[in-house]
């Protein structure tokens, strides 16, 4: 019989406390894990995603807004560029395409983005990687009063070719600020993974021409999308410099992914608190390890006292508890698997409907590896205590009656 | 012929003393000269409180002695480290306590395998082979809890016999048991370390079971403390 065998006979003795301490364990490593892959994931897909575009360039104003906005389809637009400047920044030499976005309208709380047929046909939103559409659909027709429905969109308010909506004005459903304009769904994306999913495009000029909307905006877009040369490397810092630092009236984000990874850093202190509390559950998981198993042992003493009487040695009856507590800790971890499994379906939908944004929680991730070792260890640790007790047992008064 | 084999058990000069609540401490044992032959069953008569329990604690390295020396087919046991006494003890001794002391969470089977698991390795069938030579083969899978008295100290038996020991130490064997499983405890036990060459060394303090030994030592005769003396 091994130690291993007695530590199991063991377990088995005390199923429920195990079962609880291993639950405990199992909620930590679930939220350490889910913490962990959250940030890791979010901030390597949302910084990973420009749409294929290397810079925005909008109203003065916040460069994180101006992408949030722009690629993201989040935020409101922080103003308006007139059309003079699109034209001036398509004709620059440097600049390989540039896509007009005009926004400012829903359906039904979904975003409407007008844009050109460009964003589809001449742009990739990831390398060789192009927009399309599903069986049946066609691109939008600039012009006409028709849409083309991002993926999510479409599933979640079902619609289908064919299908007619009036747009709401506002970024912010209210059923009160009905459109007069009718809308013909003419297309529909196949999954990009990418934040188009949510948003249902239609032609620039529908955006610009809707009624309603306040005098001049046939002349303004919200914002343009820039997609500089390969190989014009001095690109975009001339840009940036011409717009935002010899301009007064124009912001040009660029890098996206590096005005990204700015916010992920103004709310890094959110992902520390959220480790920190996943830390200090797990601290608290391995302090019930400890608890349970040192509670134990005052009723164990005639058990260890058995197991030394037949030979076991101190260390062996040490060794007995240590990998006791190692071994609830490694249950609680396989079954944190199953805590990060339903966890993470959870998060990553919700990231998904918010931003439309898809990440892989069951990639491959160091933390998948690091984080059961750091647990079992901990768990052990939280065995010492308890097993220097077993270890101090005393055989002779604990073996029972002297005759 | 029996004095002329080299003794398997050899003690001489044994104290053993504790501390006592009142303060100072208490002589338990002093025994000057004690031996035992190998394959030799002896019963020690003794009264409760007599340090029988004690003095058995000593012979397994238990316990350690104050002062005095405990051989074992020649080897000093006393001046061994605590982890060598529990190699010992795992390899040559069978103990059989008066309460059976059986693992509440493992099966007939499983206690008598740990009785080999710190001494010579796993034998699972000489185990089953143990239990089936107690009459209890049909019980292999119970646990301790679902059998009777009589049947839980066979079971200690087998245990006791499990490592192949070479002395088997029994503590009031019997002390829990009614008259009649009492006898057929005994009978078993001894009929069980003949058969594997095991010496047995068992104390009591009942007059029917001594009754059945041929050599029958009184402890208070090879214990000097007959009572509780006080040490200053």
């Amino acid at each position: 019989m091994t130690i291993f065998s007695i530590v199991l006979r063991s377990l088995r003795q005390h199923a429920l406390s195990c079962a609880v301490t291993s639950a405990s364990v199992a909620l930590a490593g679930g939220l350490l894990l889910t913490v962990w892959v959250v940030k890791t994931q979010s901030q390597a897909a949302f910084t990973g995603i420009n749409g294929g575009f290397d810079a925005v360039l909008g109203a003065r104003g916040s460069q994180l807004q101006l992408v949030l906005n722009a690629v993201f389809h989040l935020e409101a637009s922080p103003g308006n560029v007139v059309w003079q400047d699109f034209l001036d920044l398509q004709n620059n030499p440097d600049v390989e395409l540039a896509v007009p976005l005009a926004v400012g309208d829903n359906f039904h709380g979904w975003r409407i983005v007008g844009t050109t047929p460009d964003l589809f046909q001449k742009s990739e939103y990831a390398p060789g990687k192009k927009f399309e559409l599903r069986p049946g659909g066609n691109w939008f027709d600039p012009a006409r009063r028709s849409a083309v429905v991002g993926s999510f969109v479409a599933e979640k308010m079902k619609l289908k070719v064919g299908d007619r909506f009036h747009p709401f004005h506002g970024l912010i459903y209210d059923e009160q600020r009905q459109h007069a304009e009718t809308y013909v769904v003419v297309g529909m994306l196949k999954p990009s993974n990418t934040p188009a999913d949510r948003v249902i495009w239609i032609p620039l000029e529908g955006v610009q021409r809707m009624s309603g909307h306040h005098a001049g905006a046939d002349t303004e877009i919200s914002a343009v999308l820039v997609k500089l040369k390969a190989g014009s490397a001095l690109a975009g810092f001339q840009l940036e410099n011409y717009y935002n630092k010899q301009g007064n009236h124009l912001t040009f984000a660029w890098p996206i992914g590096r005005v990204i990874a700015e916010l992920f850093d103004k709310v890094g202190w959110f992902d520390r608190v959220l480790t920190l509390v996943a830390w200090l559950v797990a601290f608290v998981a391995t302090g019930s390890i400890l608890a349970s198993i040192y509670n134990s042992i005052n009723e164990r003493r005639r058990e260890l006292a058995i197991l030394r009487a037949l030979g076991a040695r101190r260390t062996t009856v040490f060794s007995v508890i240590v990998l006791e507590a190692a071994t609830i800790s490694a249950i609680g971890v396989a079954l944190g698997f199953g805590v990060y499994a339903v966890l993470i379906s959870v998060v990553t939908e919700i990231i998904r409907s918010q931003t439309g944004v898809v990440l892989e929680p069951f990639a491959s991730n160091p933390v998948m590896f690091w984080e059961p070792a750091a647990f079992i260890v901990l768990g052990a640790c939280a065995g010492i205590i308890p097993a220097c007790k077993a270890y101090r047992t005393d055989v002779a008064n604990n073996l029972g009656p002297y005759s | 012929m029996e004095t002329l084999r080299q003794p398997l058990l050899q003690i001489s000069g044994l104290q053993k003393s504790f501390a006592a609540p009142a303060g100072g401490r208490h002589r338990i044992v002093s025994v000057a000269e004690f031996s035992l032959t190998a394959g030799l069953q002896l019963a020690l008569a003794g009264e409760s409180g007599s340090g029988k329990t004690t003095f058995l604690h000593l012979i397994a390295g238990i316990l350690q002695p104050d002062a005095g020396t405990i051989h074992f087919n020649g080897e000093p046991v006393s001046t061994f480290s605590e982890s060598q006494r529990d190699r010992f003890r795992a390899r040559n001794l069978g103990y059989i306590f008066q309460t059976f002391n059986l693992l509440p969470g493992y099966t007939c089977l499983e206690n008598v395998l740990l009785g080999m698991s710190f001494g010579p390795g796993v034998d699972r069938g000489r185990a089953q082979q143990l239990l089936e030579r107690v009459g209890l083969g049909d019980r292999l899978q119970h646990r301790p809890q679902q059998l009777s008295t009589g049947q839980q100290q066979r079971v200690a038996v087998a245990r006791a016999l499990a490592n192949r020991p070479k002395l088997v130490l029994a503590d009031e064997p019997t002390g829990n048991l009614d008259r009649k499983n009492s006898r057929a405890a005994l009978a078993l036990i001894r009929e069980a370390c003949r058969e594997d060459g095991a010496a047995l060394l068992l104390v009591s303090h009942d007059a029917e079971l001594l009754g059945q030994f041929d050599q029958v030592s009184d402890f208070s005769q090879i214990n000097q403390t007959v009572h509780l003396e006080e040490i200053a």
